[in-house]
């Protein structure tokens, strides 16, 4: 279904898809709604890798994102999937 | 959904046309004439000053709601158009709407069911959420379906090709449309076509894109003004709406004149031109209509559009009062938190002080003293006006003052002059930075300009050639004490941008320190005192005998700045950069040892007070806050200063002076340089150069070429630097970061080097050669722009030539620099405006969304970071192990941090100094 798997790519930060309990542990952590998230679209090819892992990730769900950061050495971040962006 | 903060959202905002009857509806007279005043100066009836368009004149009342001037809000006119023309502003969307649809039948070119399908996706999109915008975009897609189409699905019509000849003319397959033709077209669209088009009929026909009326703006939106000569002048959209006028006049007569069709088409063209005129000015594809003088007019659209329209200039920015713009000049005697102020603007300048029973007496006499002034006293406050608890205003003046001051009571309030000790913000534009506009407490001062301490002058980038700058006077007790607290110069000492102090020795501040501090620069008791006149000290430092003479130390007399427990360690700005620092034992007394709050060696030169990179300054800032931040300033720019006028200081041409010797040992350099260039063009005719790997043959000539000729620069440099040593003024300014560098010394005393054009060597001009001065071909070192001489020896006129050539380059380098990122600023502003750092660490918009999950990543703030970390470990080490880790400190740290079993990543990697641009 695709040709070349993003997230093995070096300048792809590691994609996770949260399960709904630490969604929710995550949200309650930061005192927010999910709308209140950066976004990332369903189409975004990293999404397309990780639906093959986990099936199907409907609007909504939280993908974190942990990365290198120059300030910080390491930074995590999470985004809602949604379908499109405004 | 309304909540997190959301009082109010906008739930729709709807867009629609004004149909010709709607004009008429609106219109409170028609107008006919295109003449405006009479002979009696009366305006006339149905002409463009039509008493029923509102009131202009005061004393007159309106003759449509009777109102007088300020309060009748105008009323709109209307002209009736003899023939249809199109609206400029929605040519684009007349050209979609022919496009998509019929030209028999005149609806959408489109199957029902594939409208169908698109008018669902539009309602899925706008169901789930989806705002107008991306409701719109469907419409697009649906036109654009629809104009492919090559026949009509309902009337089996072939339809032609539609063309916009820019900017208002159709044509169909060549063939000219007429704005008629073109309304009859639009008027055949059913309504229910119009909605997959993203039109919705019930509030806008798309006929109506083209015009059968005009309406004509409120005579109060186009005021004519009478000059002084008692001429009248009228507005640019006046003067536009006559020419619409008179060119509808005479088509209507031709037309019904049964005029050849030529003569009305042409007549119908203009009438175009000038409504089309009447919208935007400046629609490409026309030439501007133009005022007598030749001026272009400004229509409706230039009202509203660009840095001076109606948005930028009125609505987003505002003429403000209680504010005064003067030239600025310098006051090193000022505290850097203050700014001194002219009388006449303190006497301009108010702040509203309530009057209660504690201050009454004290206003009473400011009141008093307005008109009737102390004589003892260079300045004194008065009162300006008085504002009485129902909020009328009454003027202080000769007359009233005694009066007013005994009817003063609690409950009044009094707009009092400036005085020292108020604070005002001070802003220099462009503000580029928080530190454009800082609170400074004023200082009531003779003659006629703002004055600041010069250490000041690096967050403003303010110079004295001319500039003027902005006072602002706070009105409100909050706004004093939040500007106080948040905007006061001494508040920004330290730069959120890199960290580091932006307020700081500068120019002669650091030539001071330097020849305060340099070696063993001793002062007698006379320059002493003269030095310390203006400084607040306990004790004179002890004094020191040498053969029955008594001195002082330099080093000695600037302690009495430091805090008396500052320990540091630093090289100075001069410092040479050996391959083994002798630290305490440096040739050039550039090692700093600072123990104590005493210096034991070292010099004070930029990098230890100067702005951008004064480590002092900075670690006082930090350390012992911004209190004493500002006393260290204060007290150092006055220490400075009075060394460099006790001492004395200038520099000239002869400060570039070098033997006759060096001078022959510089022309031979530049010789053996130029000729080692020949050699290589040799080689490179010949094709005996070697070439460098991924370059061509003449690329590579000219890389070797470079290099000879930068270095021989360089040595030339060098053996002029080597006759300039520190007793030299010029010197001592490059050297310890006052003005100028070394490389701008070595180019008056020894020689200016390459001229360089986009880089490279000089190649433009004539064919093959540069100037007529050199044979063709020639790629020696003169040829192309190598400046052999100095610039006190003088250019030769080749010389002089490519000097100019490179000199051009850098100020049009400059002049395109500026502009970009200004508008680079200017977009990156509007972007992140909204966004704040939350009490959460986060950082959000105003919607309350997370843009970042912690400011930065890492939550630091950069203006309390050391060079980009949270944590100075340097420092708390020396705090903790004192004497142990003194050595280690700066040369060896970092086995030092490893032996302590820190992780700390290489702080020397992120930069902390500011790299200086240079501008004139």
């Amino acid at each position: 279904m695709v040709d070349v798997n993003v997230m093995l790519h070096e300048l792809v930060p590691e994609h996770t898809l949260l399960s709904e309990e630490e969604a929710k542990k995550v949200l309650e952590g930061l005192k927010i709604k999910v709308d209140q998230l950066p976004k990332i679209r369903k189409d975004d090819p990293v999404l397309k890798i990780l639906e093959m892992v986990e099936g199907e990730i409907t609007e909504g769900r939280i993908i974190k994102v942990t990365r290198r950061s120059e300030s910080a050495g390491v930074s995590v971040v999470y985004r809602m999937v949604v379908e499109r962006v405004k | 959904m309304i909540g997190r903060g959301v009082s109010k959202r906008i739930k729709s905002i709807k867009f629609a046309f004004l149909s010709p009857e709607e004009m008429r509806r609106l219109s409170a007279t028609k107008i006919i004439t295109a003449d405006t005043y009479d002979d009696d100066g009366f305006p006339i009836d149905m002409g463009l000053m039509d008493p029923h368009l509102g009131v202009i004149e005061p004393g007159l009342r309106c003759k449509t709601c009777g109102k007088k001037v300020d309060d009748c809000p105008g009323h709109f006119g209307h002209i009736d158009l003899a023939m249809p023309v199109i609206h400029v502003g929605y040519v684009k969307d007349i050209k979609n709407l022919l496009k998509a649809t019929c030209r028999e039948c005149g609806k959408l070119l489109l199957t029902d069911a594939q409208a169908k399908e698109y008018k669902k996706d539009m309602d899925r999109i706008g169901d789930s959420g989806g705002d107008f915008l991306d409701v719109m975009l469907v419409t697009k897609e649906t036109a654009k379906d629809a104009s492919k189409r090559q026949s009509c699905p309902h009337c089996k019509a072939v339809q032609r090709k539609i063309t916009l000849d820019k900017p208002t003319t159709f044509r169909e397959d060549g063939h000219k449309l007429t704005p008629k033709e073109v309304r009859e077209r639009l008027e055949k669209i059913p309504d229910e076509d119009l909605i997959p088009l993203g039109i919705h009929p019930g509030i806008a026909r798309p006929e109506w894109m083209v015009l059968t009326a005009l309406l004509v703006p409120p005579v109060t939106v186009r005021p004519s003004i009478t000059l002084e000569s008692g001429d009248r002048s009228e507005d640019d959209l006046t003067h536009k709406l006559v020419d619409v006028l008179r060119i509808n006049q005479r088509l209507r007569e031709n037309r019904d004149a049964g005029a050849p069709q030529l003569i009305v088409e042409d007549l119908w063209e203009l009438l175009q031109y000038h409504v089309t005129t009447y919208f935007d000015n400046q629609t490409s594809g026309i030439p501007p209509a133009r005022h007598r003088s030749g001026r272009p007019l400004k229509t409706l659209a230039q009202r509203l559009k660009g840095k001076e329209g109606r948005f930028r200039s009125n609505l987003s920015g505002k003429r403000v009062n209680f504010s005064a713009r003067t030239v600025i000049s310098p006051d090193p005697l000022l505290s850097i938190n203050e700014v001194g102020i002219p009388v006449e603007t303190a006497k301009e300048l108010t702040v509203p002080i309530r009057v209660t029973s504690y201050n009454i007496d004290t206003i009473k006499e400011l009141i008093r003293n307005t008109v009737n002034p102390p004589e003892d006293l260079f300045y004194s406050a008065g009162v300006n006006y008085v504002i009485r608890p129902d909020n009328r205003r009454v003027k202080v003046t000769e007359k009233n003052a005694e009066t007013l001051a005994e009817s003063i009571d609690i409950g009044y309030t009094v707009e009092r002059q400036l005085v020292d000790g108020d604070i005002v913000l001070f802003n220099r534009q462009p503000s580029l930075h928080r530190m454009s506009m800082m609170a400074h407490e004023v200082r009531v001062m003779p003659y006629k300009t703002f004055r600041f301490n010069l250490a000041v002058c690096p967050p403003y980038n303010a110079d004295f050639d001319g500039d003027e700058m902005n006072l602002h006077v706070l009105q409100s007790e909050e706004a004093r004490v939040e500007a106080k607290v948040l905007m006061r110069v001494q508040e920004h000492i330290i730069s959120p941008r890199f960290g580091g102090p932006v307020i700081g020795a500068i120019h002669d501040y650091v030539t001071g320190s330097f020849l305060l501090t340099f070696r063993d620069s001793k002062f007698t008791r006379e320059q002493v005192i003269k030095i310390l006149a203006r400084l607040d000290y306990e004790d004179l430092p002890p004094s020191r005998v040498e053969d029955g003479i008594e001195y002082w130390l330099g080093k000695e007399l600037f302690n009495l700045a430091l805090p008396k427990d500052l320990n540091i360690e630093f090289k100075a700005s001069i410092c040479q950069h050996c391959d083994d620092c002798k630290k305490k034992e440096c040739d050039v007394d550039a090692f700093v040892h600072i123990k104590d709050g005493k210096i034991s060696c070292g010099t004070i030169d930029e990098k230890a007070v100067g702005a951008f990179k004064g480590r002092i300054l900075d670690k006082v800032a930090r350390d012992y806050g911004s209190d004493r931040a500002r006393e260290f300033i204060d007290t150092i720019t006055k220490l400075a200063l009075g060394a460099i006028m006790v001492r004395g200081f200038t520099t000239g041409i002869d400060d570039e002076d070098i033997p006759n010797e060096a001078k022959i040992q510089i022309e031979d350099l530049l010789k053996n340089a130029k000729r080692e260039v020949d050699e290589l063009v040799s080689a490179y005719r010949e094709g005996i150069l070697e070439q460098m790997p991924g370059r061509s043959l003449e690329e590579t000539l000219e890389v070797e070429v470079m290099k000879v000729l930068g270095r021989a620069r360089d040595t030339a440099g060098q053996i002029a630097g080597k006759h300039l040593g520190l007793e030299n003024s010029a010197v001592i300014m490059a050297k310890s970061g006052a003005r100028g560098s070394m490389l701008n010394l070595s180019q008056m005393a020894g020689s200016i080097g390459q001229q360089a054009v986009r880089g490279e060597r000089i190649a433009r001009g004539y064919w093959g050669r540069t100037l007529p001065h050199f044979r063709k071909n020639d790629l020696g070192a003169e040829a192309k722009g190598f400046v052999e001489s100095s610039y006190k020896s003088g250019l030769a006129p080749t010389e002089y030539f490519f000097h100019s050539m490179g000199g051009r380059e850098g100020l049009v380098d400059t002049a395109v620099r500026t502009s970009r990122s200004g508008y680079m600023q200017r977009r990156l502003i509007n972007a992140l405006e909204d966004l704040k750092v939350k009490q959460d660490g986060t950082v959000r918009n105003t919607a309350d969304t997370i843009i970042q999950f912690k400011y930065g990543e890492d939550g630091v703030d950069p203006s309390r970071s050391i060079r980009g970390d949270a944590i100075d470990m340097d420092d708390i080490l020396l705090e903790v192990l004192g004497e142990r880790y003194w050595g280690l400190y700066t040369g060896e740290r970092e086995k030092a941090l490893a032996s302590y079993g820190t992780q700390e990543k290489d702080m020397l990697s992120i930069s902390f100094e500011e790299e200086e641009v240079e501008e004139e």
